[in-house]
């Protein structure tokens, strides 16, 4: 019995959606809209923040040794720099190999006469948070043998500063669609059950459960919610694609392509996007059809 | 079965007493009129029978539940031992004949096999054979109501209560309908019918309830108004 009653249920949301066409319809498309409006931010904001991420790891903090030590007794400094907190790799240089680097960049005439002992061993130091630069840099300094350390804090503060900005008007954007995402959805989900409370009303007189009268809105709504996710998917996945070849498209070859803009690929992100446009899609389809007919049970 | 003691029913909105102090008694099997004019309270009598409002003093008790204490839960229960027929038919446009009778069925868990044999029947009984793939809106007025009929009956119900059944239908189909009543009635079902349709009353000489101004102001066999004001 409740096998074949629960077929008959499933079977009434089908019928549901094919009788009220237009507002199935209407709520797909609003789903679906939504959807891709908040996809789209996020997705940017992962962007933006993967980029300054992959700046943030260029901006390095040199730490010459005293001068007087060996090029051995100088690496042998290597676990002391570790230690350091907040230090997450250290790459040794030899003034010899700091020096081709510097003779590298500019031309060999220009700095004829000029000898390698002009420049120190060195360790090239990557942070794990560059909001802690200052503190670190002054821990490198206290290191038994290091002389000098050169970081830039005014450009780690200003990473920092715009990473902070940039989370908090992402974070505020995102709960902004969220709310007028939800208000739009519900409401036309409102309209769509509109139509039926005379129905509800009958089903009700007859001695239906609530439960009955829900099930069908259920299935209606978890299949209206997967279509919007699914669509909204594909939608996304086509203009992520596309504008991810425009904008690197139109600045190929550029410093700006190899060092800013490195985008992350899409089928980094599918499956999670894929899955959280599926679940919101459902929550939103089968928890607004519900709440929409919640007044016409009182009955 | 009804059983009425000492009801009143005030809306709170407007602070109106639609029923005060209603005392009534319907048994098994009986065929009674509940007659009188509009705003004399026999909407909300209905309404106190099918759930939908509960009395602000008194008891009601509808097929052995009492219905000032029913829980929320229980009233599809309770509403399963009614069958309820309305003036203005209450079909599900877009379902056919068959599927709106069957549907009340559905409703209450019946097995697909059991639809498919009863429906025919209680289709037939009301008078609709050959009619179940039509759409309400391609019925007359009588044949809709008929589907209603058909629907509240389908169940088989302890009692129908039909509420106004023929204030859309001409004199003809009226009593057609009363006839039919009379004849589930004969079957077993308890049958109250809410009208204020004289002729129809006096002609089937059953058990009429008089009420005006939320009182009962007579019961008896003696048709409608027996002591008429006019």
């Amino acid at each position: 019995m409740i096998l074949s009653r629960s077929g008959y249920l499933i079977r009434e949301g089908f019928r549901s959606i094919k009788t009220h066409a237009f507002m199935s319809f209407a709520s797909v498309t609003i789903i679906m809209a939504c959807l891709i409006i908040m996809g789209s931010v996020t997705l940017l904001s992962f962007n933006i923040d993967a980029m300054i991420q992959s700046l943030e790891d260029r901006n390095e903090v040199v730490a010459f040794v005293d001068e007087e030590l060996t090029p051995d007794q100088a690496e042998a400094l290597r676990p002391a720099v570790e230690a350091v907190p907040n230090v997450q790799e250290v790459f040794f240089m030899t003034r010899e190999e700091a020096m081709d680097i510097f003779m590298g960049k500019y031309d060999a005439a220009l700095m004829e006469g000029i000898d390698a002992t002009v420049f120190r061993h060195r360790f090239i130091i990557h942070l794990n948070d560059i909001a802690q630069m200052a503190q670190t840099k002054s821990a490198l300094e206290n290191v038994e043998g290091i002389a000098k350390v050169k970081a830039h804090l005014e450009y780690a503060s200003a990473f920092v500063t715009l990473r902070n900005i940039f989370t908090v008007v992402a974070l505020v954007l995102t709960i902004i669609l969220v709310l007028v995402s939800v208000f739009i959805m519900s409401n036309t989900i409102k309209l769509t059950t509109f139509g039926r409370r005379e129905e509800i009303a009958i089903m009700k007189m007859v001695g239906a459960t609530n439960s009955f009268i829900r099930l069908p809105f259920v299935v209606e709504g978890l299949v209206l919610g997967l279509l919007g996710g699914g669509l909204a998917f594909l939608v996304e996945w086509g203009l992520y694609t596309v504008l991810v070849r425009r904008v690197t498209g139109a600045v190929v070859g550029s410093v700006i392509t190899e060092t800013l803009l490195s985008f992350i690929p899409f089928s980094a992100i599918a499956l999670p996007l894929l899955a959280a446009f599926l679940a919101i899609g459902i929550f939103v389809g089968v928890f607004g059809g519900v709440n929409a007919i919640r007044n016409y049970l009182k009955v | 079965m009804i059983r009425m003691k000492n009801v009143t029913e005030v809306y709170d909105s407007s602070d109106t007493v639609a029923l005060d102090g209603i005392d009534l008694k319907i048994d098994e099997g009986e065929f009674v009129f509940l007659v009188g004019p509009s705003g004399s309270g026999k909407t909300t009598l209905m309404k106190l029978i099918t759930g939908e409002v509960r009395p602000t003093n008194g008891t009601v008790i509808v097929n052995d539940f009492d219905m000032s204490k029913i829980r929320r839960r229980k009233l599809p229960k309770m509403r399963r031992t009614l069958g309820v027929v309305f003036q203005d038919y209450r079909l599900i446009d877009n379902m056919t004949v068959y599927d709106n009778v069957a549907f009340a069925m559905r409703v209450v868990g019946a097995r697909n096999k059991d639809i498919r044999k009863r429906v025919p029947y209680v289709l037939e009984l009301v008078g609709l054979e050959g009619r179940e793939k039509r759409l309400p809106n391609e019925l007359s007025g009588g044949e809709q109501q008929r589907v209603a009929i058909a629907r509240a009956l389908v169940n088989s119900p302890r009692m129908l209560v039909a509420d106004e059944p023929t204030g859309n239908l001409d004199p003809v189909r009226s009593l057609e309908l009363m006839l039919l009543f009379e004849k589930i009635n004969e079957m077993g079902t308890t049958v109250l019918v809410v009208t204020h349709e004289k002729e129809l009353v006096n002609a089937l000489a059953k058990r009429v309830i008089t009420i005006e101004d939320g009182h009962v102001i007579s019961d008896g066999m003696d048709g409608y108004y027996s002591y008429d004001l006019e």
